[in-house]
């Protein structure tokens, strides 16, 4: 009833090719926008937000593969793997390092040589960096995919992903010579002593409008340091913006040659598109936006890692069950996938107990775990066979249905 | 590369460099290259010649190094003779073990097209259940023939709630449906059998021989990968007669060959379905008995098997001699690779050593050592 086109016409060619198809649509995403980012804050509890965090990671995530795998056709078993180069990357960024590591860490005479890089203190800048350096690991790692194919080059890129987890481990120059190695997110803030001299009821809602300050401080990262809260912003800014990058680039040039390279190889090559610039540009696109998640894993969301464990291959596959029930080759799909491979387990963890109990059984948190696999290996085995463009499929079937409800004829 | 470059069956594969020849930017930096490594000195412009030796030196050392840290390793290492054929002899069994695992996945691979991935987690649910079946005190003889029960039964409903289903789709989705059935399966066997590691009841020798004396090194075996090596050998010889010597195989063959011609026969493509992944639930499970052993039956061995996938890239995937061939290489290869590099490299680099074997495989030969049909090039 009020979601109808009638009365909107498109009058120029710009507008007939937007994002957003009919208005309402338009309202929709900048409501939910909206409400991520000025309504969640006011009421979210600290473990809604880690939820919501580790939503956002898997959106990145799901994200970046999805442009590899669902828009240009290169599967990809390996994202954790390149998520893992991202987060160490910004380690390395954020705390400042020397390029050669010398003896064990000990600042030799040799190593005094060497330049230190200084620690990156913004970590916008810090996580794009992380983010460009992953790309370049990516295209190093996208070059088989210029000889190979199909499942193939999963096993290289599972390749891939088996030599990162090793590295995370014996390169000890990325831990910074620790003895355990595990990372820890450094302390970082954004706009550190901005005060307003007067208090703006949106920033501290009490009652006290006008009198008092506002201290603009983000604590963003660093354990025991950082607020849940704004770390929830800077990931919610990073998703949106490239969310929003990502549509753009799979509406242009980029993204349909990237199609025409999945749906067939060789009729791409002939109407023009170079294979190896289009899949490394692909492996590189997905990789940075790997490497942010990876950081953003590390900055906003973990805190503290360590790398083989936080990047281990079963989450690779997880990125990809989002991306599969979510729908390859769909923006909106891949959030719809990631929330839901995301919410999944936190709802059986809280489900299966009580459900349990309500036929005499008890059920551990082991055998939670053990279930969840088997719903996700179900799951996948289902939207393979039922639906294979996954949920953005059902989404458009429900679009499709409610435009002409409630008079289908 | 030109379409005809991809078109299969070109013996000279190009070269990756080849793409570079035509390119200005490509010679113009040869050519300050060169001009700065050789024309600094001839025209004299580093007078001191400094830059132009510490390049040289850079250069020179950087090769040589490199190659004296990859070979001298090897070297060093065949020297210790006994030493070098005991961890050869390791390696090789260790390697019997990845081809039989390879060999399921060749199996379904040649029958219906799919890449097994859950083939690794088949062999952790056999060797689970055949366990978890011996706990509840059934005699041992009993639960295997149970346990084979169980993986053909497995067969059965996997033809009938997936196979059928996902006829004719393309094979990417097919591998993606099998990472499904891994996950489902890893759960499934957890959730009826816990995660617990469980021990092998089977009375397996163990010890080791000593089997030849070189200088004053005692070449040991172990007794247990002496049996492993026994069952893969025993398991192939099954496995060829079967498909050579009776009916059943020479269907099998047929709809390898070709899944139409073998229909228009009057084939049954569903039975020879479940045959394919019950024989390959069978070899799993030996497969898992065998590997669970020394450490016992748990995760970690679905991990193990993941091995299988470079085996499969380096033999090809649809030949049974190549899995077998690749699955010593690989064993062999990494072992050798560990203890020659793994020092320097910093140790465990076993777990990615084959993976990078597997790649190098790729490019030069990408339908493996044994591969019957040409991967097509991009």
């Amino acid at each position: 009833m009020f979601y109808r086109e009638a009365g909107q016409f498109s009058t120029t060619y710009s507008q007939d090719q937007g994002i957003w198809s009919i208005k309402q649509d338009k309202w929709a995403t900048f409501a939910i926008i909206g409400f991520a980012f000025f309504i969640i804050p006011l009421f979210a509890s600290p473990y809604l937000l880690t939820v919501l965090l580790q939503l956002l990671v898997g959106c990145m995530a799901a994200l970046a593969l999805n442009i590899l795998t669902g828009y240009c056709g290169q599967i990809s078993l390996g994202t954790a793997g390149f998520m893992g180069v991202g987060a160490f990357a910004g380690y390395k960024f954020a705390t400042g390092m020397r390029v050669l590591g010398g003896d064990g860490g000990a600042v030799t005479a040799a190593t005094e040589l060497v330049p230190m890089i200084p620690a990156v203190e913004n970590i916008f800048v810090a996580i794009l960096l992380a983010g460009a350096v992953t790309a370049a690991f990516g295209i190093l790692f996208g070059l088989p995919s210029l000889r190979i194919k199909g499942f193939y080059l999963a096993v290289a890129t599972l390749a891939a992903q088996f030599f990162f987890q090793w590295s995370f481990i014996r390169f000890e120059w990325l831990y910074d010579y620790a003895s355990s190695s595990t990372i820890q997110a450094p302390r970082l803030s954004l706009m550190d002593g901005w005060v307003l001299p007067f208090k703006v009821p949106w920033f501290t809602w009490d009652l006290q409008f006008f009198w008092g300050t506002v201290d603009f401080t983000m604590k963003v990262s660093g354990p025991g340091y950082a607020d849940k809260l704004h770390q929830y912003l800077i990931g919610l800014i990073f998703v949106v913006l490239f969310g929003f990058i990502a549509k753009n680039l799979m509406r242009g040039r980029i993204g349909r040659s990237f199609m025409a390279i999945r749906d067939m190889d060789i009729a791409a090559e002939l109407i023009g598109i170079r294979p190896l610039r289009t899949k490394l540009l692909a492996f590189g696109i997905s990789s940075f936006m790997a490497g942010i998640a990876g950081a953003m894993t590390l900055f906003l969301y973990l805190e503290a890692l360590e790398g083989a464990e936080a990047f281990f291959i079963l989450d690779s596959f997880l990125f990809l069950f989002m991306v599969i029930i979510g729908g390859l080759g769909s923006i909106m799909g891949t959030y719809l996938g990631a929330a839901f491979i995301t919410l999944l387990p936190i709802f059986m963890v809280n489900f299966l107990p009580w459900a349990g109990g309500l036929v005499g059984m008890s059920i551990n948190t082991a055998t939670v775990e053990h279930i969840q696999l088997m719903v996700f290996g179900g799951l996948i085995i289902f939207f393979l066979i039922v639906e294979p463009l996954g949920l953005a499929r059902l989404w458009q079937i429900s679009k499709e249905k409610l435009r002409q409800w409630p008079f289908p004829y | 590369m030109t379409a005809e470059a991809s078109t299969a069956g070109e013996a000279g594969a190009r070269s990756p460099l080849s793409g570079l020849t035509g390119k200005w930017w490509f010679w113009a930096a040869v050519i300050v290259a060169v001009f700065a490594i050789v024309g600094l000195d001839v025209w004299g412009l580093d007078e001191d010649a400094e830059n132009h030796k510490a390049i040289l030196s850079f250069l020179g050392d950087g090769l040589v190094g490199f190659l004296k840290a990859v070979t001298e390793p090897v070297a060093l290492f065949w020297l210790k003779l006994g030493f070098a054929i005991e961890t050869s002899m390791t390696g090789l069994l260790v390697g019997v073990l990845y081809s039989l695992v390879a060999l399921g996945f060749v199996l379904i691979y040649k029958a219906s097209g799919m890449f097994n991935y859950s083939q690794g987690v088949m062999v952790l649910f056999a060797a689970l259940t055949f366990v978890g079946l011996t706990e509840y005190g059934i005699p041992v003889i009993l639960a295997l023939v149970m346990a084979v029960g169980v993986m053909i039964l497995f067969a059965i409903v996997v033809e009938f709630l997936i196979l059928r289903h996902l006829v004719n789709q393309e094979q990417i989705i097919l591998f993606m449906a099998t990472i499904g059935l891994a996950f489902f399966l890893e759960g499934f066997g957890d959730t009826i059998w816990g995660s617990n590691v469980k021990k092998i009841p089977l009375d397996l020798p163990s010890g080791a021989m000593d089997w030849l004396t070189i200088g004053d090194w005692n070449v040991q075996v172990q007794w247990l990968d002496i049996s492993a090596a026994a069952t893969g050998a025993v398991m192939v010889v099954a496995l060829a007669v079967f498909f050579n010597k009776t009916r059943i195989g020479r269907a099998l063959r047929a709809v390898a060959d070709d899944h139409q011609a073998a229909l228009s026969v009057g084939i049954n493509l569903r039975t020879i379905w479940i045959i394919v992944w019950s024989v390959a639930g069978i070899v799993a499970l030996f497969a898992g008995i065998v590997w669970g052993a020394p450490s016992g039956v748990q995760f970690s061995l679905s991990l193990i098997a993941l091995k299988a996938l470079p085996v499969l890239l380096i033999g090809g995937f649809e030949s049974i001699p190549g899995a077998i061939v690749a699955g010593l290489i690989v064993g062999f290869g990494e072992k050798i690779a560990e203890v020659s590099w793994g020092d320097s490299l910093g140790g465990g680099i076993e777990n990615w050593f084959a993976f990078m074997l597997a790649m190098v495989f790729l490019v030069i030969r990408p339908q493996g050592l044994f591969g019957e049909k040409i991967i097509e090039r991009v």
